[in-house]
């Protein structure tokens, strides 16, 4: 075939006339959307709905933990007798189960006070978690404070900030007496002025406007009433 | 040259212009009156068996075209200038490898368990053969690449090179900065030691002290609300799991950025005038360069 020829098919081609278009092109009448374009938007759906199977499950399985709040756990720690009103008595409990020593913390534990209007017939247990990133203090007999040793926080008596770094007063647990035992309960923060509210981590403030900049976990207990 | 043999032709280094000898090689004797002497069967098997790992590398190279991509990465410029502060970057990735070789062989001794983890770790360190060493190494040189990421950043901040059209490269790098604390993070917990345990619960509360999602953010991490045994398995799977892998994917965005886009030339190397032009200042005085008249 010469070149001659193929021009002459070329133009012959051209010259045929074309089919009706739909408008908009490539739709037949009536359609909104193409064969090609229906296929594409539902294997794109198809697989977007089998990716969320897959990932939707996985994130909520980790992410579930932050929801879950465990089963409330009660300790007895000693005899009422054992505890006064003046000064702390240290005790160690399990907070949580499962794994060995590292579960546990302690709390230093005394009498309610006529001296700060409490209850004579309650118990303070203090938790001697630090409010500032969590390190151990220490109850100092002689100086009547809690001293942490990690950033040199200090906590009054009653476990009120009185120096460094920490945020708010130390945590303290819930307490009760069943057969004359003390009992330590679900640990709860309290605000400056002692309120009890849910528990909060270290560096976190409490009170006020920062119950809802740093706002109560699902994972934590309701605070004592009262 | 003899080197230059055993590599296969499309991986030689190209020939630089006007050293090659061009589409046609010298003219063949005359083989009608000179014949060429039959080489021995030993010879001729020798040279068999000495192309054979070439003939392999073809083998593969006709069925992959690896070739091209590989000379474009290996064989590409570099600009003038070019010293050993351009090897912070790969001094990182080798850190890296490290990391992920002694990471994997550990991974085989270590147990994961809130009772086991810290008994595991001691009989690595004290009954297995070499074990000190290897988590030494994981140890130590989980230091070494985290200073190393940030000598890197610091060469790649003041040379300019996260300037356009590099900025890409320079969020990726972040992003893997990041994901390199991660690592740091993650992984001094699972020893399971007091120091391990009690600079956690510090780095976890930092976290949380963030406002509105801090919180939560520290539940995530703990599994909980106090640091407890699915903590351990939560910190182990993100350590050797969910980041690793995010690390190897965007070193290889990171990698493919820096052989696309070529490497900078030091602040102080300029490029070279062109013969002839007339420098600036006289353009502006209303001398003419190069023929050209310059904007009024």
């Amino acid at each position: 075939m010469s070149d001659e020829t193929d021009k002459q098919n070329g133009a012959e081609a051209r010259a045929r006339p074309q089919r009706p278009q739909p408008e908009p092109p490539g739709y037949f009448e009536g359609e909104s959307m193409t064969r090609r374009r229906a296929f594409t938007v539902a294997v794109q759906g198809l697989g977007g709905v089998a990716g969320a199977a897959i990932v939707l499950p996985a994130v909520g399985f980790a992410v579930a933990p932050i929801f879950h709040r465990g089963k409330e756990r009660w300790e007895a720690v000693g005899p009422v007798g054992d505890f006064v009103e003046d000064t702390y008595r240290q005790v160690v409990f399990t907070e949580t189960e499962g794994i060995g020593d590292a579960g546990k913390t302690t709390a230093y534990v005394r009498k309610g006070s006529k001296l700060f209007d409490e209850d004579p017939k309650s118990f303070i247990a203090v938790s001697n978690r630090c409010v500032h990133l969590g390190c151990p203090v220490r109850f100092v007999e002689a100086a009547g404070n809690f001293i942490c040793p990690c950033h040199g926080g200090v906590y009054d008596f009653q476990g009120k900030r009185i120096g460094g770094p920490p945020v708010r007063p130390l945590d303290q647990f819930q307490t009760r007496i069943r057969n004359g035992q003390v009992e330590l309960g679900p640990r709860y923060s309290v605000t400056s002025q002692l309120e009890p509210v849910r528990a909060r981590d270290p560096g976190e403030f409490t009170g006020g406007i920062w119950e809802y900049l740093y706002p109560p976990r699902p994972s934590t207990f309701p605070p004592p009433s009262g | 040259m003899k080197l230059d043999s055993l590599i296969p032709a499309p991986l030689r280094k190209p020939a630089k212009p006007g050293e090659g000898n061009g589409a046609k090689g010298p003219a063949p004797a005359d083989l009608k009156s000179a014949p060429p002497e039959r080489p021995s069967d030993t010879k001729r098997l020798t040279d068999r068996a000495v192309e054979a790992p070439v003939d392999v590398l073809a083998w593969v190279d006709q069925r992959t075209a690896a070739s091209g991509f590989l000379t474009g990465m290996l064989y590409r410029k570099v600009p003038k200038g070019t010293n050993w502060f351009y090897t912070l970057g790969s001094a990182t990735l080798i850190a890296f490898v490290a990391q992920a070789i002694t990471g994997v062989f550990l991974a085989m001794f270590y147990t994961p368990s809130t009772t086991q983890a810290y008994a595991s770790i001691s009989h690595i360190n004290n009954e297995v053969f070499l074990g000190a060493l290897v988590h030494g190494m994981h140890k130590w040189g989980s230091s070494v690449m985290v200073i190393l990421v940030f000598l890197h950043m610091g060469r790649t901040f003041f040379f300019g090179a996260y300037k356009y059209p590099r900025e890409l490269n320079w969020v990726i790098g972040v992003v893997l900065l990041i994901l390199t604390m991660t690592m740091a993070f993650t992984g001094y917990l699972l020893p399971f030691d007091q120091r391990s345990f009690w600079a956690s619960v510090v780095g976890i509360n930092i976290n949380g002290t963030g406002p509105v999602v801090g919180p939560y953010l520290s539940d995530f991490l703990r599994a909980g609300p106090e640091l407890g045994a699915t903590t351990l398995s939560r910190f182990y799977a993100i350590h050797m799991l969910l980041v690793p892998g995010a690390i190897i994917a965007l070193i290889g965005a990171h990698l493919y950025l820096v052989v696309k886009l070529g490497t900078t030339a030091p602040p102080w190397v300029h490029a070279e005038k062109p013969k002839g032009a007339t420098p600036v200042a006289q353009l502006d005085a209303g001398a003419e360069g190069n023929g050209a008249t310059p904007a009024s």
